[in-house]
């Protein structure tokens, strides 16, 4: 057992309002700058859709992430021979129109425009190319289900249906989205660091955070095309590429990342989990209908105590088990089994778990006639409006099994609650719901708790970093007192 | 004089200023090391410019350093005339293959609007100069002919003598070829120019990627062998302690 901690998140996708001020956070912090101003970070999709860059989930495409082959896994778009073949032009990298071409408006018109007829106007401007542009596209161009036949209908998910299951969902009465914010999921697998040629990505070994050493990048490119989910960018202007930091030296520092502390909706949680580093690869190269267990089987239990000795044996601090004990992320996603990895299939092993949306299925439609009487409250989560063949596309490669279940356990929560404050369901009800997915009424009301009433410091279980050691092995502390400080490489010596 | 100031002074100079410019600027300044792609802004003409420019040129640059290594190989493969003739057939493919690819870079470049944005002045310096050595080294294969033989013979023992440090320039300054004199000069040109041009990108083409282990997980303190694991997926040893 080689046991490491992990940065880990879980959004619950049922609390989205698809604010996107996660993301107005996180560009305002990281990417207003030339050469990343295409780049969003965090993104917020609705879903069905196409997302960003367009239909970044088709790897007919894009060629990321990891095939299965035989026991182990290979890079489907990259690796070490295919990446040095292709290093002069690579034929899976997006180009910008695949995302959008960035744009401002020229405000400055609005006061300097000579006296007319005509009201002024500020005409928008490309940030690339500083000309004026039409604008076609933009990072959340179909949100809400905005122009759907282009988007909605172009879903990738949407494969996995027949044509009937298509088109009943996109009845004007039935049609339903949720959003989808996406960050880097900071995998345990990850195929950006896999794909780097120059070894610019690594994955930090105390917190799992990946991140790109902007010295040691060559612009290769190979981590665009290898990261299935689209989350390290090209710097066009830098020639550097960039991703998501988990906002680590806010984390460090003992902070949430932006993203997560803006969240208007309160649906990103953060903690650590410990996982078995030996089974990674095992894991990778599950079967499709295993991947889900086999990615469950890593994490850990931090209150076991052979875990609690193999993790201080290899040098997981006391704060970190202690903070992977509180972990509102293990609740979620072992204890309470109700979040589940983005396209496992994508055999990244994705370290960002989702609550998927338990979307309000009180109404039928039955001969064009809207129906709101129904024999149970919710009807029950086979009649979710967004059919579970295509959550299971999303969340578990495909398995409907899994996700039912998922939605069993919120059903039965909800059910739960209706029976605690408003009391209008019969009580064998709402226990044949509890037993049916084994919970009891107290896990219940936890559920309930950490979902809807969570404080700040519950819902961010940040580990304290222990910088002081780090600095102690990185440099002289000596050294360090008579340096410049941040950013400067030479001493402060006056010049000739 | 102007002999050697040509092949004396010049291949010192720009040697030096290779060697010294691209450490100090590999050390001081890391971060602008790098082939400053611009696939992403422009992917489909690039391809047709790229591919051919770039593989013509590596097989060429292989091409000449076996000559400048293993003079006496590439002469006894020369004995033959049907191999000479594979070989000069094939160099001389390459190279046209590398010049039309150099001539789609440098349309698509001055063309497209949003590479104009990131071209720089040095980009200009690097395609004149590729140019230059890329035609001149074309004229010089067709008109003196057959270049592989006499290069091995004749131009392998001047280079010897500059890396020894005893140059031998009078076979080098009789020589009535002009192309080839071009092709001489403005080979140490582009060496020279490497520490301040986008070339600093081949020096750190990426080889070591086919040892390294996939996975890189970098740790701030010591951890026992985890760290020197080569293992798929598992550490690797940090360099920063
Ligand atoms: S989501 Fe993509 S960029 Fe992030 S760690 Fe995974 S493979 Fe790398
Ligand atoms: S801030 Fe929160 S609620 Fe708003 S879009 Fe982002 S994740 Fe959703």
């Amino acid at each position: 057992m080689d046991v490491r901690s992990q940065v880990s998140m879980v959004f619950h996708l049922d609390k989205c309002i698809g604010c996107h001020t996660c993301s107005i956070a996180c560009k305002n912090i990281w990417t207003d700058r030339k050469g990343a101003e295409y780049m969003w970070w965090n993104n917020v999709e609705t879903k069905p859709g196409t997302g960003y860059p367009t239909k970044w989930e088709d790897q007919e495409i894009y060629k990321g992430g990891w095939e299965k082959n035989g026991d182990t896994v290979s890079l489907k778009g990259a690796g070490k021979f295919r990446g040095l073949k292709n290093i002069f032009h690579n034929p899976h990298l997006p180009v910008l129109d695949d995302y959008y071409e960035p744009w401002t408006y020229k405000y400055q018109d609005l006061f300097t425009a000579p006296e007319g007829d005509d009201q002024p106007t500020a005409r928008p401007v490309s940030l690339v190319t500083g000309e004026h542009m039409d604008v076609q596209s933009g990072p959340n161009w179909d949100d809400d289900l905005g122009g759907s036949p282009d988007y909605a209908r172009q879903d990738v998910n949407l494969n996995q249906l027949s044509e009937a299951e298509r088109e009943a969902m996109f009845q004007l009465e039935r049609m339903t989205f949720h959003y989808l914010p996406r960050i880097c999921n900071h995998c345990l697998n990850p195929a950006c660091v896999a794909s780097c040629p120059s070894g610019a990505l690594y994955k930090r070994g105390e917190d799992g955070i990946v991140l790109i050493n902007q010295e040691r990048c060559r612009a290769w490119r190979m981590c665009v095309t290898a990261c299935p989910y689209k989350k390290s960018y090209y710097n066009w202007h830098t020639g550097k590429s960039e991703k998501c930091i988990l906002c680590y030296p806010r984390l460090e520092s003992g902070q949430a990342p932006a993203c997560f502390h803006s969240c208007v909706g309160r649906i990103r949680y953060l903690g650590v989990l410990l996982y078995d580093a030996d089974k990674i690869e095992q894991a990778a190269s599950a079967p499709d209908d295993r991947l889900v267990d086999a990615q469950m089987d890593i994490y850990l239990d931090p209150f076991d105590p052979e875990v609690i000795k193999q993790a201080r044996l290899n040098g997981v601090a006391d704060s970190t088990i202690i903070a992977a004990q509180k972990s509102p992320v293990y609740k979620f996603v072992k204890l309470w089994k109700l979040a589940l990895p983005l396209h496992p299939e994508f055999r990244t092993l994705p370290n960002l778990f989702y609550v998927p949306a338990l979307l309000p299925t009180m109404a039928t439609v039955a001969n064009g006639v809207y129906d709101s009487t129904s024999k149970s409250l919710w009807n029950g989560v086979e009649s979710n409006r967004l059919p579970m063949k295509y959550l299971a596309s999303l969340f578990s490669a495909g398995d409907t099994g899994k996700v039912t279940e998922v939605m069993k356990r919120l059903m039965a929560v909800r059910l739960h609650r209706r029976g605690v404050t408003v009391g209008d369901l019969n009580s064998a009800e709402i226990s044949q719901a509890l037993k049916e997915v084994q919970m009891d009424g107290s896990t219940a009301d936890e559920i309930f708790r950490l979902t809807s009433l969570a404080t700040f410091d519950e819902r961010f279980v940040i580990p304290p970093a222990h910088r002081e050691e780090s600095i102690e092995m990185l440099e002289s502390t000596a050294d360090v007192k008579g340096n410049t400080g941040f950013g400067f490489k030479r001493k402060p010596e006056r010049g000739l | 004089m102007t002999s050697y100031l040509l092949f004396v002074v010049l291949p010192y100079a720009a040697l030096a200023i290779f060697l010294i410019g691209s450490i100090y600027r590999y050390r001081s300044n890391e971060f602008s090391v790098s082939s400053i792609s611009s696939q992403f802004l422009e992917g489909r003409k690039l391809f047709w410019g790229s591919q051919p420019f770039h593989w013509g040129l590596f097989i060429l640059f292989f091409g000449h350093l076996i000559a400048f290594l293993f003079p006496s190989a590439v002469i006894a493969w020369n004995g033959q005339p049907v191999r000479l003739l594979i070989l000069e057939i094939a160099a001389f493919t390459f190279g046209l293959s590398a010049l039309f690819g150099l001539f789609l870079l440098i349309y698509r470049r001055l063309t497209t609007r949003r590479i104009q944005i990131v071209t720089s002045k040095m980009d200009l310096v690097v395609y004149a100069v590729l140019l230059t050595q890329i035609i001149s080294g074309l004229l010089v294969a067709y008109h003196s002919r057959w270049g592989s033989s006499w290069f091995a013979a004749f131009l392998t023992p001047y280079l010897r003598s500059i890396f020894v440090f005893d140059p031998q320039i009078e076979a080098i300054s009789s020589v009535t070829s002009l192309s080839l004199k071009v092709h001489v000069v403005s080979a140490f040109t582009l060496i020279g120019i490497i520490p301040f041009t986008r070339f600093v990108h081949f020096l750190v083409y990426p080889v070591d990627y086919l040892w390294r282990s996939y996975q890189q997980v970098i740790w701030n303190w010591s951890r026992k062998h985890i760290r020197t694991s080569r293992k798929h997926s598992e550490g690797y040893k940090s360099t920063n302690n």
